[in-house]
């Protein structure tokens, strides 16, 4: 995961090195192979001179410091964003396709269930060949029921069943598949606004969460995914999977810093039980690992 | 798609430079080091990207930029050049064994990359060129996606092979490889499982297959969003199991397209097509020199050329240019004259490889365009066939009922057959000199461009 930044990282802060202009052009370098943004990188480095020099330190062990509470300090996460745990919530999954949002579900529903909640699933990617028998795969799997229809069928249906099921099982928290729609097309998008009015209609007092699946392997592309869905949608916060790919998923900093997007679930692996909360502190020091 | 922003990018900074008649150092600098931060905002590879700004510079330094009549237009040029040299110049077909003996092409990735779909897309591309294609599913491991090809296949009417996923994915590759055999199909696509270039065990599955079956091509997709691990995967791939050839897939997406720049750049591989959509019939050949024209905001008019030359039906066009001298275009020329245009991506799709359309368009809603234009397909589906064929029978009883049919309001009915006059007396006029242009696919799919509405605002049609 944050490998490979760390190690530069680790080259970076060796020594006794003073903090000059090359050192901060590593440390931008190092960023930018990270898949951290161009801007977010020079406001975070411009951030870290600004501090460094009101601290008067100019050793590059200092500087990491300040830099190691900068993005604690930026990607920490309230408990309070997970409270859609505890309530009668209705999660919708978004995301591109291929990101992962079918595998993150199966894994968010075992995540939930083992708390003790009830969960139903809503198959409303009725548009890819296969999303349907995937997800219901993923419900025998964690032994939940998987609300579906026939492939092609109006998504909307899907979750207004779902929404039924819901109500009539008293189940605790519904989530919501989606088609992966590539953001740009503004037809896919208002498919969700759909969704949206129909859990509007029939379960306004559920609590909403609307998770933005995001690939780590996904460079600068991430950022417009996520601004696109935050513009259609209320996004509450991201599930970053791959983690366990050697990307080092530098854009969750950019796109928390930039957007205030909140990075909540991180999938690393296949495993049913491979979906953890986000640990900002452990991210953080994963990068500084020595 | 791909590369329009980095194109928007480049081409504002070219501007800026174009404004000055005498360029400083400084500002030679400057313009770098924005094209620097466009090329890694575009995900280009960091390495790359440092490399290709440090020789413009040099280049730029070493031509005496300064000293030239039109500074500017040399340092654009150094660029393009540098731009070309990085993505090659030549296209790599995927070169299949003759007929008589059975190709084996195997899709490797990451998950998610994209390689079912691809899977079919390349079937159904070479069943058109009368390949016989079976494809095979080989991942066993997620959910699904057995049922994902199997649902693929049958769109495509492409015969389909597995053994379930109880099977190893090797065997399943050489019983499918004996049933080529004896079925006579000559294309074997073998679909496997996402996986990471870290996974060992599965690394060595892959390792496998290609010893228990000849594959000819192993093909790794990669996603076009890919950040800087793109040359890293395409390394590690290549290294570990060879890599014949790339195909870069959701390039239909908003992404800047750097991946595709850094895996050819930097592993040699060459990139074969790209997928656009999520249509399976969308798989664009990769032309590095052309691409390189689309990002300088060159636009890509053989490309386009191309794909009308294989969308477009000749005979038909040949057939509407014919009643159109005469004046006798009718509702179902019309109608099939928009099909063609969206068999070539749209009007979105045409004028986005149009030499400066890039920027032109931008501040446009193609999307209303296509909407409109549909809502124009369904108004004229909505007539009789006697209606289409002779459209001197429109009355209100008619459009009335037409307009209950297609469920628009009675004006827009009203509008369509109004433009559609106005259309059928423009081509009467400019009708006659069409002929000529029979055999090119331009003149003959869109005679006078078909579509009068398509530039000017508020008079022809609403797109």
């Amino acid at each position: 995961m944050a490998n490979f930044f760390s190690k530069i990282l680790n080259n970076l802060f060796q020594s006794d090195r003073v903090a000059d202009e090359e050192f901060y052009e590593e440390l931008e370098e190092a960023m930018i192979q990270s898949d951290v943004s161009y801007p977010s990188c020079m406001r975070i480095i411009d951030a870290v001179k600004r501090e460094a020099d009101r601290k008067g330190v100019n050793l590059t062990k200092d500087v990491q410091k300040i830099l190691k509470d900068y993005l604690l300090d930026t990607m920490s996460v309230d408990e309070d964003y997970y409270n859609f745990e505890k309530e009668k919530s209705i999660i919708s999954v978004i995301g591109v396709n291929g990101v992962g949002k079918t595998t993150s579900i199966g894994k968010l529903a075992y995540h939930l269930k083992k708390k003790g909640k009830k969960v139903i699933l809503a198959a409303a990617d009725t548009f890819r060949a296969g999303a349907i028998e995937q997800l219901v795969e993923w419900g025998n799997r964690v032994g939940v029921d998987c609300i579906h229809q026939k492939e092609g069928s109006d998504p909307a249906a899907v979750v207004f069943d779902a929404l039924q099921s819901f109500k009539a099982k008293n189940a605790d928290v519904l989530i919501i598949d989606t088609a992966g729609r590539l953001h740009n097309k503004k037809n896919l998008m208002e498919e969700l606004g759909k969704i949206n009015r129909i859990i509007d209609r029939e379960f306004a007092e559920g609590y909403r969460e609307t998770l933005v699946v995001l690939d780590a392997t996904t460079g600068q592309n991430a950022m417009s995914q996520a601004k696109m869905f935050k513009d259609c949608s209320q996004v509450t916060g991201v599930v970053l999977s791959k983690m366990d790919s050697t990307a080092k998923g530098g854009m969750a900093i950019s796109i928390q810093a930039e957007l205030g997007l909140p990075v909540k679930y991180v999938g690393e692996g296949e495993k049913i039980e491979d979906l953890k909360r986000f640990d900002a502190k452990k991210y953080v020091e994963d990068i500084f690992a020595f | 798609m791909a590369f329009e922003s980095l194109s928007e990018r480049l081409s504002t900074i070219f501007q800026g430079l174009s404004g000055k008649g005498k360029l400083s150092e400084d500002d030679v600098n400057l313009a770098l080091k924005e094209v620097r931060m466009a090329l890694l905002e575009a995900d280009v590879n960091f390495k790359l990207v440092k490399d290709f700004v440090a020789k413009v510079k040099e280049k730029a330094i070493g031509e005496e930029v300064f000293s030239s009549l039109s500074p500017a237009q040399t340092v654009i040029k150094i660029v393009k050049d540098e731009l070309t040299a990085m993505m090659g110049e030549e296209n790599t077909e995927l070169k299949l064994r003759p007929q008589s003996e059975i190709t084996v092409l195997m899709m490797v990735g990451l998950q998610g990359a994209g390689k079912t779909t691809t899977a079919a897309k390349l079937a159904g591309k070479f069943q058109k060129m009368h390949r016989k294609p079976l494809l095979v599913a080989c991942d066993i491991y997620r959910p699904a996606a057995i049922e994902q090809l199997r649902v693929n296949a049958e769109k495509l009417s492409i015969p389909f092979f597995s053994l379930g996923n109880q099977v190893k994915p090797e065997e399943i590759a050489k019983r499918a490889y004996e049933e080529a055999k004896e079925k006579g199909y000559n294309l074997l696509i073998l679909d496997t499982a996402g996986r990471l270039q870290i996974d060992d065990a599965l690394m060595q599955e892959l390792k496998r297959m290609k010893a228990a079956v000849p594959v000819d091509w192993t093909i790794l997709t990669v996603d076009a969003m890919t950040g800087q691990e793109a040359v890293n995967v395409s390394q590690s791939f290549s290294e570990d199991i060879g890599v014949d050839g790339v195909i870069l897939t959701k390039c239909d997406g908003d992404t800047r397209g750097g991946a595709a720049l850094s895996i050819k750049a930097m592993t040699g591989q060459p990139i074969l097509f790209l997928g656009m959509g999520e249509k399976l019939a969308d798989l664009e050949p990769f032309y590095p020199d052309r691409m390189a024209g689309r990002i300088l905001g060159m636009g890509d008019v053989l490309s386009l050329i191309e794909k009308a030359q294989s969308e477009i039906d000749e005979e038909k066009a040949k057939e509407s240019v014919r009643k159109l001298s005469k004046g006798q275009f009718n509702y179902d020329d019309f109608l099939e004259q928009m099909n063609q245009l969206q068999k070539l991506g749209g009007i979105a799709g045409i004028l986005k490889m149009l030499p400066g359309m890039n920027k032109a368009m931008q501040g446009i809603d193609l999307e209303d365009s296509e909407k409109k234009m549909k809502q124009v397909k369904c108004i004229i589906q909505s007539m009789t066939f006697k209606e289409r064929a002779n459209p001197k029978l429109m009355n209100p009883s008619r459009k009335k009922r037409i307009a209950s049919g297609a469920g628009v309001d009675i004006s827009e009915v009203n509008r369509l057959v109004k433009q559609f006059e106005e259309m059928q007396k423009m081509m009467k006029q400019f009708g006659g000199g069409r002929g000529k242009h029979g055999g090119n696919p331009f003149g003959g799919g869109f005679p006078g461009m078909g579509f009068p509405g398509m530039g000017g605002k508020g008079k022809g049609f609403p797109f």
